[in-house]
């Protein structure tokens, strides 16, 4: 079965997804994804899921999802400018 | 005798850990997956490493792994058996990694320096090492009819083998992973000689192509 790897570089930051690899058990897929994602020091900690515990957004919805918010200009800080005076922002 | 003087010379544990490094590397692209395939390449250049370390303080690492003679190697006849299947392989893993485990804890408290040193770095790579052939053991003797059938037909092969790998802690060791894998334990082993003959030819073999290329393009360097 698939699994999806996540890898934490080191406390503090996030797991970030870095691939999939295929095994036949939890045990494995977690040795399959140190012997593939972690080989030059990459990794503080690893997470392995299942794929298909994955809930994923379809292709088609794209446009109702995420074009909305191609126009909002006001939600990037640098819409704003930043008073004078303002010293700790 | 006392637990110390039991345990291998430097010379063979180089010798075995450079040995099955290179049978190791044998499965590199043709391993039953592409996760395996790093994964056993991964085990073979610790295991390098290892022998590197030891074998470039007993002289000119070169000289010894790439123009000594066969008959003068000091492994257990374990490690210079061929790989078979991924059965036997991961099985030829588990007992060398188990004797491996002993060696390097014993050596962690080495008299000498460099021996000490390579030990107290291998220690925690031998611990992934077991517990990689652990899980593949378990999987494979508590999994399906054939993969059962194939670890006892290694089990079968490999076990007369074992003689030399019997270091106090290493039966214990290995019996607690068959027990796990649902596979019954033989009883302690005595030396076969010729099935420690048939490795002592497979060594011949290996090092015939390990050191062909050194020996035909002397001093070479890439």
């Amino acid at each position: 079965m698939l699994w999806e790897v996540f890898v934490r570089a080191r406390g503090g930051l996030h797991h970030a997804h870095v691939g999939s690899i295929h095994a036949s058990d939890a045990e494995l897929a977690m040795e399959n994804a140190r012997d593939v994602f972690t080989r030059r020091g990459e990794a503080a900690s690893l997470w392995v899921v299942p794929s298909t515990a994955i809930v994923a957004s379809d292709p088609a919805d794209a446009d109702v999802l995420f074009e909305p918010a191609m126009d909002k200009e006001f939600r990037h800080p640098t819409y704003y400018e930043v008073p004078d005076g303002v010293t700790n922002l | 005798m006392s637990r110390t003087s039991e345990l291998p010379s430097v010379e063979a544990v180089a010798d075995g850990c450079l040995l099955l490094s290179h049978r190791l590397t044998e499965w590199v692209g043709d391993a039953p997956t592409m996760e395996e395939d790093v994964a056993l390449g991964n085990i073979a250049l610790d295991l390098l490493g290892q022998a590197r370390g030891l074998l470039s303080h007993l002289g000119d690492e070169d000289q010894l792994a790439y123009f000594r003679d066969a008959d003068d190697f000091r492994n257990p006849a374990i490690c210079a058996a061929p790989n078979g299947d991924f059965a036997r392989t991961m099985l030829r893993q588990l007992f060398a990694d188990c004797w491996l485990e002993v060696v390097w804890a014993a050596w962690s408290q080495h008299a000498d320096d460099v021996v000490r040193g390579v030990a107290a770095k291998a220690v925690k790579e031998n611990a992934y090492h077991r517990r990689h052939s652990r899980s593949w053991v378990v999987r494979l003797g508590d999994g399906t009819e054939e993969s059962r059938r194939r670890l006892l037909f290694a089990l079968e092969e490999l076990w007369p083998l074992t003689a030399d790998l019997a270091l106090p802690g290493w039966r214990e060791a290995v019996t607690d992973v068959l027990v796990e894998a649902t596979i019954p334990v033989p009883a302690a082993v005595e030396g076969d000689d010729e099935a420690i003959a048939a490795c002592d030819e497979a060594r011949r073999e290996l090092l015939a192509e390990m050191q062909s290329l050194a020996r035909a393009h002397p001093g070479a360097t890439w």
